[in-house]
């Protein structure tokens, strides 16, 4: 190859972080994934054969509450990057500290919204096509979410050991990239769930 | 190509085996991770087809009392699931895995453990699926291996219809072995994009990467869907959910619509390899360029969109209504004409080259006779009226193996017999392979040549009996015959490769005079891959250093 004249060589076109590539495939691959829960969703909404309804028993209050402490975090792990970015590595874990603690809420209220619904009305992934498509889809989304607070406790945890340092905005910037992935996935859930599955829960003959 | 003084063989040095096996198990080298798939998936090819063997000798005779229905079932599932899951996949990722990093001129994939990883995963699937038959007996009479077909429809997977944990099996085994390919996509996508050496821009990239890099993106596209029907199912037999439970509104058709949205995808997930392996063969033993290279990978990329909305031509008998089949009909034929230009580009490959038969060669030809026939039974199958005809009889399991046999399973041997010298450093037998390639094509024919007429006389799949009278079974017995020449190459080919790793001709850095990367470093590459990272100016790099008076990089290719 050495004959090559060394003009045409050059490839001016840098390589993109394999880092980055690497995550967006895996949203891509996740996104399928909950695109198969979400159609399944639809698909069964109204088919239910016993009750309970999803009109009957989801209380939209509590769900808005966790839907905005959920987008919350979005903006804080953003402020969060963005100061460690900038070398200011305490306001970095102030903000990551507070990322994981509206993460942690949204799995909180989730999980009393379950208890209520088995507990209260009887809603269990046996019950009916509802409990079965909610159960799966919305759990499916927490498990995500605590994946997601596992990752972000653990830059947290190794920044309290002081092995975080500004250098590695890049990389922690991915996990962030995943969370926000994960809150994209709870703007199609609760549309889906909340808003059109809600209304649309009668039972058809 | 000449014979050079035998030294020691690097993969065959004299030490303790414990030390040899901890190298190949702790290993995250992309070439030793690529042999392992590879050889995992070509024990795999002879287990699953030993299975179907066992399936003709039961149809040789009519009535014949060889293997009970029971057995005949899972075999016809395992022989169905093994060879998709556990031969073709691993082959074809084992085979990008080796290569692809090579063609780039990197020194490993983006993500060496993780590819470790996706090899281990995919391993403890496989093995999960076939300790089915020690551990699924859950219940008195249960099934010992899953017996529900390979794409284990609804609502004959659900727990009342299938007692045990066979099914439970299939569902975790392949699952398993699905993130496996998965993780491995996400490595390939990684690597192709931001491994790539100076100079290897994308449309100077050999199109082997090409279509591995498609194929990587229809992996993370459709096998998720597949792991996300799988999960339902298991929600449906383990908790007690209704996803495909008739009884309570469940939907079975859903599960149809699910497993072929992952199914017919991954029809072009084995076969966009085989196309990539032939992309390469040929235009080396044509001595010519590929012809039409940028419509190539054009029409790789349209495979990709359009094989996502075929997947309806596998259920035009279920009923979905005129406006749905005729629609699903229409992107099938659509489908065609990518694939059409392909194989039009390849013929105008071997046009006016000066062709040299290899073994390699001729497998490759092989495949684009038996892929053409496969492919038109398949645009027969696209035409609704004649599918409700021929749908699940024999017709359709000739039309398919000869896609799959016929098609792609010459293609891997085109590309074993091409890259072999590459990863061991010795040339296979050239007159065992001939001899492998007349048997396997001889057999192949014999034996899935006959299956269309015994279709269209009405026999279905599946069944592991029938009556005298119904004229099938004369097709039968010469599609029987045929297995014995399958299985003659077959061992053929495994006593070529023992007696090639011991005492085959050295292959040198370059046997074939061939232009990509992967033959500028030695064969078998070191660890590093290349002492320096090399620099490129064309699609052929190394006509390029071999001709410097003439190099393409002069026509801007």
């Amino acid at each position: 190859m050495s004959a090559i004249p060394a003009s045409i060589l050059t490839d001016p076109v840098a390589r993109p972080s394999r880092g980055k590539v690497g995550m967006a495939s895996l949203i891509m691959m996740e996104s399928c994934f909950f695109a198969t829960f979400v159609v399944a969703y639809l698909f069964y909404i109204g088919k239910s054969a016993t009750g309970p309804q999803p009109r009957d028993v989801l209380d939209l209050g509590p769900v808005i509450v966790n839907s905005i402490a959920l987008f919350a975090s979005s903006y804080t792990a953003i402020r969060s990057f963005r100061a460690l970015a900038a070398g200011a590595i305490r306001a970095f874990e102030g903000w990551l500290l507070l990322t994981i603690l509206l993460g942690g809420y949204f799995i909180v209220g989730t999980g009393l919204e379950w208890y209520g619904l088995i507990t209260q009305h009887g809603l269990t992934i046996t019950t009916n096509l509802f409990g079965t498509t909610f159960y799966s889809l919305v759990g499916f989304h927490a498990f995500h979410v605590i994946v997601g607070l596992v990752c972000l406790t653990g830059i947290l945890v190794l920044s309290l050991r002081g092995h975080v340092k500004p250098r590695d905005a890049g990389r922690v910037e991915l996990v962030g990239w995943y969370w926000h992935f994960v809150d994209a996935v709870w703007v199609v859930v609760f549309t889906v769930v909340y808003l059109v599955g809600r209304d649309g829960g009668t039972l058809t003959p | 190509m000449t014979s050079l003084p035998a030294t020691p063989h690097r993969l065959g040095e004299r030490r303790p085996w414990t030390a040899v096996v901890h190298e190949w198990a702790t290993t995250v080298d992309h070439k030793r991770l690529g042999i392992m798939y590879v050889v995992t998936g070509m024990i795999f090819l002879v287990v699953a087809g030993l299975e179907g063997s066992a399936m003709r000798a039961q149809l040789t005779f009519a009535e014949n009392k060889l293997i009970s229905p029971e057995v005949f079932n899972q075999l016809f599932t395992m022989h169905g699931t093994t060879m998709v899951f556990l031969m073709g996949m691993p082959v074809l990722l084992g085979m990008a895995n080796f290569l692809v990093p090579l063609q780039i001129g990197a020194r490993d994939m983006a993500f060496p453990r993780l590819n470790a990883f996706g090899f281990w995963l995919f391993l403890l699937g496989s093995i999960l699926l076939y300790f089915s038959y020690l551990g699924a007996p859950g219940l008195d009479g249960a099934a010992a291996a899953p017996d529900v077909g390979w794409f284990a429809y609804a609502p004959l997977t659900e727990r009342p219809f299938s007692r045990g944990n066979s099914t439970d099996y299939w569902i975790l085994g392949i699952m398993v072995g699905g993130f496996g390919s998965m993780t491995t996509a996400i490595n390939l996508i990684a690597t192709t994009l931001c491994m790539r050496c100076p100079g290897m821009t994308l449309m100077r990239m050999p199109l082997l990467t090409w279509m591995m890099l498609v194929v990587a993106i229809l992996i993370l596209t459709a096998i998720p869907v597949l792991t996300a029907a799988q999960v339902m199912l298991l929600f449906d037999r383990s908790l007690g959910a209704h996803f495909f439970d008739t009884q309570n509104g469940g939907d079975a058709v859903f599960w149809q619509h699910l497993f072929w949205f992952f199914g017919h995808p991954e029809v072009y997930i084995l076969i966009l390899p085989g196309f990539g392996f032939i992309s390469e063969v040929i235009p080396v033993f044509s001595r010519k360029v590929i012809f039409g290279y940028p419509l190539m990978v054009a029409a790789t990329v349209a495979i990709m969109f359009i094989s996502l909305g075929v997947w309806a031509h596998h259920m035009f008998v279920v009923g979905l209504g005129p406006f749905l089949n005729s629609l699903f009909a229409a992107t099938t034929f659509l489908v065609s004409i990518p694939t059409g230009i392909k194989v039009f580009n390849w013929l105008a490959t071997l046009w006016g080259g000066h062709i040299r038969f290899t073994a390699s060669m001729m497998f490759a030809l092989g495949f684009l006779a038996m892929f053409v026939l496969g492919g038109l039974t398949g645009i027969m199958l696209a035409v609704v009226p004649f599918d409700w005809q021929l749908s699940d009889t024999y017709f359709v399991v000739g039309h398919f193996h000869y896609v799959l046999i016929g098609g792609l399973l010459n293609a891997i041997f085109a590309g074993l017999f091409f890259w072999f010298p590459k990863a061991t450093g010795r040339l296979l037998s050239e007159t065992l392979g001939k001899w492998s390639f007349w048997l396997l094509q001889i057999g192949f024919t014999l034996t899935f040549g006959p299956m269309h007429i015994s279709g269209i006389l009405g026999m279905p799949r599946r069944i592991a009996y029938y009556e005298p009278d119904r004229g099938w079974e004369i097709w039968n017995q010469i599609s029987s015959f045929g297995v014995i020449f399958q299985i003659l190459a077959v061992a053929l080919f495994a006593w070529n490769v023992i007696t090639s790793l011991r005492s085959g001709r050295r292959a040198g850095n370059d046997p074939w005079d061939a232009w990509t990367l992967e033959w500028a470093t030695t064969s078998p590459p070191p660890e590093h891959n290349f002492d320096t990272i090399p620099v490129v100016g064309s699609r052929r790099p190394l006509w390029d250093s071999k001709h410097p008076e003439d190099p393409d990089s002069s026509y801007g290719a």
